[in-house]
């Protein structure tokens, strides 16, 4: 019964202690919040509970009886007895993991996963010495047929987050279990390769695979022959967000913001010159801006949407090719700085642009994927993701955490808070605010902080009012929530004027590149908004067409806004997509 | 509200029910032995009586199976196959009766049918299945009529006074379940789950094929008493003649106005009924996956709750019961709660539909009173084992149920008793082994069934089946270890616990049932390297003895070319290069091979 101390809570026995809690919590996160890990590896607080890897099981007692429970879809009833490490079930869960390790390829310490995964980390906390269990493997061939992910399924042990999130979550649905019992596979329809499929490439489903299933499309070895061939001159670029995550590579908190030591370590790997990102990112807001007045005042193909995304572009591209005169013709930041660096870059610095290799350092699986576009031919050479960096930096025994902080080159590595905040939900939409409403109204305002765009709802909608105008506006991430808000635009029902698109939780600090949190999953993300955030507050400038160094670079080379030549290097354009 | 007496044609029934007439019994099981061709040549005799078309009468090991009618005498023929039809006519002709064909004058006469009550089956093999007219003549639609004067709340009182329960396997109060549904508003969906995928179940498709409309009036009741406008009978693919019979059975209902808008006149009671057909995965007929089957998602269970009554198909409260469950409702309707439940056990009423297979002389589906003991099925009904074996064990419940041996043959049939000893009613399907079965390779049949049947979602059931049946098919090959038998155990109480849906959960029953009860047999294979029943390939050794007259027909014979020996002089078989096939003990004339 509910004390009065504890009103609607439910008392239970958790390993011998009492424990009121919510009766619509689940067991294993109450157990968490009690400090006791339950392993698992289907369930993820952001997917639908499927209890199916029968990993998180618990021995119940209620009512006499004592039974074998999954904890992660159970809730409490009172006076439940919950016992969560008696032999029964450390022996159900031991079994467990001997029945996954015998169908699965041990070769782990080659595996893309080593010391990541999370199949190994049980095997060894539960002391699995050897599988009893030998015969049939599963012996399948490994899927590289996208530019962006890997699947191998012999590493795979069906927990299904990523078809969860693949489906549920991002609503492209390019994968699903093939084939039944033992022969069940995660594949695309009719066992076709990833790269033919609908996949938008974003990488979510790498997030979300507990093991060596899925992995990043590793263009390591690539960027190790160009840094080695001394008639190129290897040039990096590196992504907003990835300041913020890539010292939990090296067992740093989540965010810290380890800028100085990122730019330190590309130069000691052999990068000539390290570039920032958040300058292109600038630019994409002075283009941006410029383009959402043209249209508001024609009231033409409203609502806009960001086009950063180059998951987003694809998905729209397959699924929403009747609204592709909604979204932005500006490049992605990405797209921006790679053509400046082969154009603008090389004849500043008379260089021969066929011998620069541009290597882009990005959270995202899916900027391989846009670096192929035929439209960007001859301009990023490889992406390596935020996890790949720091791989490279380790293959090169590069103490990270005790470099000097080194600082971006020159003229490409000068940006504005605007440019920081891109690698978080809401942050584009927040930097291109700024700029419009100075330029609306020809103000230079102060207050600057859109706290309505902030946070981690997936849906996030504001209504400003900027020179008399009410200017609806929405932000999103995931692309389920994108296709909701097509569908509207389809329907005609859709109020907003201006709407940003991510498609990944989070923005780009959730991107599929980054490292995958392996345990409180929002919890990191915010930490990791938190540091682009406290970036921006303390950048002297903060808006985008208040960077000297945009506004040189217009001067010098790109003319008006919105210009031939900005048109040119800066805009692109995008056209139905069919796929299997 | 139209008596139903005005949309049947009651006289013209029970002429066809009771006119000379020929029956041939044209269910899939008849058509398979020929029954078809069967029912061709009577036609093309010319004959002055009707012939017709009935479903099945059960007695499936006597398939073609023709009942004669011939001035209000019958004769029940079986083995009728297209040759043997002539007999009959002559026999017609002569108004005598064809000795070598004849089972009986009735079933009541036949050793089969002595100690069954057929109540749900009663009208299997005798009407023609879609003539509605004979179905009401039988009593058809009485229940119906009856049920539609009562309030819904008093015909889940009816259902629940009945005793009836579940008949799929769990054994759940209908009644209970109905009243779940019944107090959900809104849309709610009624389904009858006619997925029968147990190797040795066929009793669903028997009453499908048979009586479709027993079914329909059951499920209309249900609908009635639930408050549901759409049914859906979801049945596998590979049932077309069920899936052919049911559409012509519904598309008959509503031109009566026994489906569809405003049943029998009765304002705002509109039931529409619809087949959905499975792919053919067993996991399907479990409760949650059937629901994904039906909404076009991958068939895979999911954990309840949420229950079907709370969240079902499209999130519609749903209502899942078994083809032979709702098919009892019109006859609790017609014959009343009590009557009902003074039939069965103490706490299973009503009747088992069972289907007896194996290594037994009769064959078929039956209908016997709760409780009747399992020898009495097994030696009465079913005739026992075939001469020269004795009875070993029989499997109770598909591949969910469990082996029961010798020592439990006086157990009632009934749901408490089976569960007791680790087996259960489950469909219904009883599987009978005699001497010459293996019980390792019984076990090994099950769970190869399961392993392949395993949809893969929970890593129990996955990979766990799959070990178990490798273990048991070293067993067999001769290559088990002593350690093998506590893995088998270990590993399939693992499953049984762990396991997400009731198929993994249910799966390794044969394997714990047989290792509890025929220990000896396993251990046999293990430490001897033997066969006790000579049925596991590798372990049998072919031998040739004295008796041998150096014929040499079983070195012809053989694929491998292993016999040697002289013309008239005994042979020999190269052990190291016998295949173990049996082809030579199967052509020797002069018992001069031992097998062992």
């Amino acid at each position: 019964m509910a004390s009065p101390e504890h009103p609607q809570k439910v008392k239970i026995t958790l390993n011998d202690e009492i424990v009121w809690c919510d009766p619509n919590a689940y067991i294993i996160d109450i157990a968490r919040n009690n400090n006791i890990y339950i392993p698992h590896f289907c369930y993820h607080e952001r997917l639908e509970r499927t209890a199916n890897c029968r990993l998180c099981v618990v021995e119940i007692e209620i009512g006499g009886k004592k039974r074998i429970m999954t904890s992660c879809n159970l809730k409490p009833q009172e006076g439940m007895i919950v016992n969560t490490h008696t032999p029964k079930v450390l022996e159900a869960r031991r079994v467990n993991i001997e029945l996954l390790l015998a169908n699965h390829d041990l070769n782990c310490p080659t595996c893309a996963k080593n010391l990541h995964c999370k199949l190994q980390r049980y095997s060894g906390e539960l002391i699995v010495k050897e599988t009893p269990f030998t015969g049939k493997r599963r012996n399948v061939p490994v899927d590289e047929s996208s530019p962006s992910i890997r699947r191998d399924n012999n590493k795979c042990i069906l927990c299904g987050r990523c078809i969860k999130m693949c489906g549920d979550v991002q609503t492209v649905n390019a994968i699903q279990q093939q084939f039944r019992g033992f022969e069940t596979l995660v594949s695309c329809a009719f066992n076709e390769g990833l790269g033919e499929s609908s996949c938008v490439n974003c990488g979510q489903c790498v997030i979300a695979c507990p093991t060596g299933a899925l992995t990043e499309r590793s263009d390591i070895p690539h960027v190790i022959d160009a840094l080695n061939d001394p008639h190129k001159i290897v040039i990096a670029q590196t992504a907003p967000s990835i300041r913020a995550t890539l010292g939990e590579c090296f067992g740093m908190n989540p965010g810290t913001n380890v800028t100085g030591k990122m730019v330190a370590a590309l130069k000691k790997l052999g990068f000539e010159k390290v570039f920032d990102t958040d300058l292109a990112a600038d630019i994409t807001i002075v283009e941006e801006a410029s383009e959402f007045i043209k249209r508001l005042n024609a009231n033409e193909n409203l609502p806009m949407i960001t086009t950063c995304c180059p998951a987003w572009i694809k998905f729209g591209e397959q699924f929403f090719y009747d609204e592709l005169s909604h979204m932005s013709t500006c490049r992605s930041p990405q797209a921006i700085m790679a053509s400046l660096i082969k154009t603008y870059y090389a004849e500043k610095a008379d260089l021969d642009p066929q011998r620069i290799v541009l290597v882009d350092i990005m959270p995202c699986t899916a900027k391989k994927f846009e670096i192929l576009r035929p439209e960007f031919a001859g301009e990023a050479d490889y992406v390596l993701t935020t996890v790949e960096l720091g791989k490279l930096i380790k293959e090169m025994n590069i103490d990270f955490e005790h470099l000097e902080p080194a600082r971006f080159d020159n003229p490409l590595g000068e940006s504005t808070g605007a440019g920081a905040i891109f690698g978080h939900t809401g942050g584009v939409m927040e930097a291109a605010l700024r700029t419009v409403a100075d330029w609306l109204e020809n103000k230079n305002f102060k207050h600057i902080d859109y706290q309505a765009i902030r946070g981690m709802e997936t849906l996030k909608e504001a209504t400003v009012h900027i020179d008399g105008m009410e200017i609806n506006l929405a932000v999103v991430h995931t692309l389920g929530e994108a296709r909701k808000l097509m569908e509207q635009i389809r329907s005609g029902t859709c109020k907003y004027h201006f709407i940003e698109i991510m498609a990944c939780y989070g923005g780009c600090i959730g991107g599929g590149g980054q490292p995958a949190p392996t345990e409180r999953f929002d919890e990191v993300l915010k930490k990791r908004v938190q540091a682009l955030i406290t970036e921006d507050l303390h950048k002297e400038i903060r808006k985008s067409h208040k960077n000297p160094a945009v506004n040189k670079l217009y001067d010098e080379y790109l003319g008006d806004i919105g210009g031939e030549r900005a048109h040119k290097l800066l805009h692109t354009s995008y056209q139905r997509r069919e796929f299997k | 509200m139209t008596p139903i007496t005005a949309l049947a044609d009651l006289k013209k029934g029970h002429e066809a029910l009771t006119c000379d007439r020929i029956t041939v019994g044209l269910a899939t099981c008849g058509i398979s032995a020929g029954a078809d061709r069967t029912l061709a040549a009577f036609q093309a005799a010319n004959l002055p009586l009707i012939i017709e078309n009935v479903g099945c009468l059960g007695n499936c090991y006597a398939e073609p199976i023709v009942t004669v009618r011939q001035d209000g005498s019958t004769a029940i023929y079986g083995h009728v196959t297209e040759d043997k039809v002539q007999k009959i006519l002559d026999a017609i002709k002569t108004k005598t009766i064809c000795k070598e064909l004849f089972l009986g004058r009735t079933l009541e006469e036949i050793d089969f049918y002595k100690i069954q009550k057929r109540l749900l089956l009663a009208n299997c093999g005798k009407i023609n299945p879609l003539d509605i007219d004979q179905y009401v003549a039988t009593g058809g639609y009485d229940g119906l009529a009856k049920a539609l004067r009562k309030k819904p709340q008093e015909i889940i009182e009816d259902v629940l006074a009945s005793g009836l329960r579940g008949r799929g396997g769990a054994g759940f109060p209908t009644g209970q379940k109905w009243r779940l549904i019944a107090v959900k508003t809104g849309k709610k969906i009624l389904v009858c789950n006619g997925d029968e995928g147990d190797p040795g179940a066929f009793m669903n498709r028997t009453v499908m094929e048979s009586d479709p409309f027993k079914l329909i009036e059951g499920m209309t009741i249900a609908a009635y008493a639930i408050g549901s406008d759409e049914g859906i009978i979801y049945t596998r693919a590979e049932y077309p003649l069920a899936v052919k019979t049911l559409r012509s059975a519904i598309t008959i209902a509503e031109s009566h106005n026994l489906l569809g808008k405003n049943i029998l006149g009765i304002e705002g009671f509109n039931f529409n009924l619809r087949i959905v057909m499975g792919a053919g995965a067993f996991v399907c007929g479990e409760e949650t996956a059937l629901m994904n089957s039906v909404m076009g998602l991958r068939g895979q269970p999911h954990y309840k709750p949420p229950y079907p009554a709370d969240k079902g198909i499209y999130g519609y409260p749903t209502n899942i019961n078994n083809v032979s469950t709702l098919s009892f409702v019109p006859l609790i309707m017609s014959m009343g709660a009590k009557e009902f439940a003074k039939i069965g056990s103490e706490k299973s009423k009503g009747t088992a539909v069972l289907c007896l297979t194996g290594k037994i002389n009769r064959t078929g589906v039956i209908e016997v009173p709760m409780g009747t003991p399992l020898r009495e099925i097994i030696f009465g009904i079913a005739g026992g084992p075939p001469q020269g074996t004795t009875f070993k064990a029989v499997q109770c419940g598909g591949p969910a149920g469990g082996c029961v041996s010798e020592k439990y043959l006086d157990l009632p049939v009934d749901y408490e008793s089976l569960l007791s000893i680790g087996a259960m009613m489950g469909s219904g399907g009883l599987v009978v082994l005699n001497s010459d079965s293996c019980m390792v390779d019984v076990a090994k049949f099950f769970m190869s069934f399961t392993r392949s049947e395993s949809c893969g979602k929970c890593t129990p059931c996955r990979e766990g089946t799959t070990r178990i049946w490798e273990i048991l098919d070293k067993i067999t090959k001769g290559l088990g270890t002593p350690k093998d038998i506590e893995t088998l155990k270990s590993l399939s109480q693992y499953v049984k616990e762990n396991s997400l849906c009731g198929l993994g959960q249910a799966a390794p029953n044969p394997i714990l049932t047989t290792l509890a009860q025929f220990a000896d047999e396993y251990r046999v294979h293990i430490e001897q390297k033997e066969c006790p029943s000579h049925s596991c390939r590798n372990l049998v050794h072919y031998r040739i003895n004295e008796k041998c007259t150096g014929c040499g027909n079983c070195a012809r014979h053989c694929p491998v070319h292993c016999i040697a020996g002289r013309l008239k002089e005994k042979h020999v078989i190269d052990q190291s290069v016998c295949v173990r096939c049996g082809a030579c003990y199967e052509n020797c004339a002069f018992d001069a091979i031992d097998k062992g």
